[in-house]
């Protein structure tokens, strides 16, 4: 029987199995930010041992850091003391940090394809549950709580029972005015928010293998937000030509070494996968949510659902959710009003996503009403987009572009969406309070979050185009 | 954290029949700043537990802040602990004084994270839980017991009980107080072995 993609990988990585106990899983790549580090670094210095691997460890500080002002010192007390705290442990323990002012600092999912650092066939985990952003490059990635933050540094070694595998494939052509944005978001409005729980899921089909790479990653990326354990995609010429000549890609003849290797990973034509869902990229239309986990999707022109047409035992979550989000059963969400527009986070940040608002909101200006924030994935991602011009055609329409980090995706800077407002947003979670307490969060795509910058409302994107 | 172990509780329990309850709702961003372990319990369900984030003002709909609930185990609904991989939820669910969460479903990473805290993830099916809310919402006295030897759950005034899982590896481990970095410290060896292999390929 042949073996899925998953498979190949995960079994190159075993360096012990035992009945009944969980694989010893090797990690080629770590990366560690500076929230879910901090007590792992106090319990290496508890045991007194040193990170086995210092040089498959990669550090930037993200989460916390303020998107304006970023040469000057963080004024919040408490984030700045959680990043000087990550200075001072990659110090102790030789680390390489892309901190704030480094030129290759950036969100951690955007930075590690960026560098190259990222490559087919690896195993990366991070303590961050959209580390399966990196799946997109043909690679085992996950996100792991701090306690096996600990165990990496500590071994670079995980214990991880393995999980099952679904295989979802997406043949057909997109329409206009659909992203992959779009896609994923089509994918957890159908399997809901556990709809993938408990597996590892691999994505094919043409509609993928059409996608960009940077497109390819906005998917892998919310395979959590169905649960997933992470997601992948076979490496193909389009993830080749993306890594050839990036900082620490292979070179010369370790580059034709790793590639005679990537391109043997792909699912055999026999393998089997524990589930298989397949979906016709010809019925997918730009997504919006309206509730408050991704799963609470629907097309832009649908309604929201009736309560009636919620399964019963579901109802109370629902219209918990509709009450947060003061939107009402079985109404359009189209021309909906909205007072912020957020484009940025490890799901959309990356120069192409920002290419594709810039293209859009050419000669335009915002609605008057709007605050809109672009918030770049990486330093280089910033400089590109002004090396570009983007940032002109961003200005003259009345949009910020700050400085990279995560910034409103999850509120933990200042860039917080005040209680009760509305905000378009292309990052990857709705839950209540996500983007600051109290705050209304429509997931989308940057096509549909542009639209909505101009007119101040949600539109349909495709009228735009 | 290796002195703790689990093995038999019996205890009354707090019902929160929510489903998809995320982690950002366990423990919100703007409380992952500390950098140590502790404390975390303060700010547990945080924006469910206060009016406009102040603790002067708890609601009173909130079931942490009704006197009538409490004991060490947390019944929650379906897909527990999605979302964010943040292990402060789990730190915040033993630092308030839970020790078991049940749930018919629970989200991965955060049943690793409760494990690897000595906070037992007991997974039931929808209609045992169901039971289960529905007793302690009677009485909210109702004692429940929960036998991770012999991987039970039991009402103790029905008597109804439900079996569940637990992997081998990690039962072991909160029976005995163990560790998964000393297991992986003691593989030095074989770790060494197969980083020379993979290296050499």
């Amino acid at each position: 029987m042949g073996q899925t993609l998953f498979d190949k990988i995960w079994d190159a990585h075993v360096v012990q199995r035992k009945e009944g106990h969980p694989d010893v899983l090797y990690i080629d790549t770590h990366f560690i930010h500076e929230v879910t580090s901090p007590q792992a670094f106090d319990g290496l210095r508890r045991r007194g041992i040193r990170v086995r691997r210092p040089d498959r460890t990669h550090a930037t500080a993200d989460h916390n850091v303020p998107t304006l002002n970023q040469h000057m010192p963080i004024r919040e007390a408490l984030s700045r003391h959680q990043v000087e705290m990550l200075t001072r442990n990659c110090e102790e323990f030789g680390i390489e940090l892309y901190g704030l002012g480094h030129p290759f600092q950036g969100i951690v999912h955007v930075i590690g394809p960026e560098l190259g650092l990222t490559q087919p066939g690896m195993t990366i985990v991070c303590g961050d549950s959209h580390t399966s952003t990196h799946g997109a490059l043909g690679t085992i990635a996950f996100g792991i709580g701090t306690s096996e933050v600990e165990q990496v540094l500590a071994t670079q070694c995980i214990l991880q029972y393995k999980p099952r595998k679904m295989r979802i494939t997406i043949d057909g052509q997109l329409k206009k005015g659909v992203v992959s944005k779009d896609i994923i978001l089509y994918i957890i409005s159908r399997i809901s928010a556990s709809g993938a729980t408990g597996y590892f899921v691999e994505y094919a089909g043409s509609a993928i293998r059409n996608l960009s790479m940077e497109a390819r990653m906005t998917i892998c990326n919310m395979s959590i937000e169905m649960g997933a354990r992470g997601g992948m995609i076979a490496p193909d010429e389009t993830t080749f030509a993306y890594i050839q000549g990036r900082r620490f890609a292979p070179k010369g003849a370790d580059w034709d070494r790793a590639l005679a290797y990537w391109k043997t990973l792909y699912s055999d034509p026999d393998a089997v996968f524990d589930k298989e869902l397949h979906f016709d990229a010809s019925d997918i239309e730009p997504m919006i949510t309206y509730g408050t986990n991704p799963g609470m999707g629907i097309k832009i022109t649908e309604s929201i659902p009736t309560p009636e047409q919620i399964a019963e035992k579901e109802r109370a979550s629902f219209e918990r959710a509709l009450h947060y989000m003061g939107l009402k059963p079985g109404t359009r969400l189209l021309h909906q009003p909205v007072d912020y527009v957020f484009i940025g986070s490890c799901t959309n940040s990356r120069i192409e996503d920002l290419r594709m608002v810039a293209q859009f909101v050419k000669g335009k200006k915002k609605a008057p009403h709007v605050e809109v924030w672009v918030v770049p994935g990486s330093k280089q991602v910033e400089a590109q987009a002004r090396q570009e011009g983007i940032d002109r055609i961003f200005e003259e329409a009345g949009f910020q572009l700050r400085g990279p980090g995560c910034s409103a995706c999850l509120g933990m800077n200042e860039d917080k969406i005040p209680p009760g407002k509305y905000c378009v947003s292309t990052s990857n979670r709705n839950f209540e309070g996500r983007q600051g307490p109290q705050a209304r969060t429509f997931l989308a795509s940057p096509l549909t979050a542009a639209a909505a910058a101009i007119t101040g409302r949600i539109e349909d994107v495709r009228e735009f185009l | 954290m290796s002195k703790r172990t689990i093995q038999h509780i019996v205890s009354t329990a707090v019902p929160l029949p929510i489903e998809n309850i995320d982690t950002d709702q366990i423990i919100p961003a703007r409380f992952l700043k500390a950098t140590t372990r502790e404390g975390f319990g303060r700010n547990l369900f945080r924006d469910w537990r206060y009016e406009n984030d102040d603790e002067s003002k708890p609601r009173k709909d909130f079931v942490l802040n009704n006197p009538m609930y409490g004991g060490c185990i947390l019944v929650a609904g379906k897909n527990f602990g999605c979302g964010s991989s943040r292990e402060h939820a789990a730190w915040a669910l033993v630092d308030y004084g839970f020790q078991v969460v049940v749930s018919s479903f629970f989200a991965d990473i955060f049943k690793n994270n409760a494990l690897n805290n000595f906070l037992l993830p007991v997974q039931v099916s929808d209609a045992f839980l169901q039971k289960l809310f529905q007793a302690v919402e009677q009485d909210p006295q109702t004692q429940i017991e929960i036998d991770l030897p012999e991987q039970y759950i039991r009402i103790l005034a029905s008597g109804e009980t439900e079996y569940f899982d637990i992997n081998p590896y990690k039962k072991a481990c909160l029976l005995n107080g163990y560790d998964d970095i000393d297991y992986l410290l003691s593989l030095d060896e074989a770790i060494r072995v197969y980083e020379q292999q993979r290296e050499r390929v």
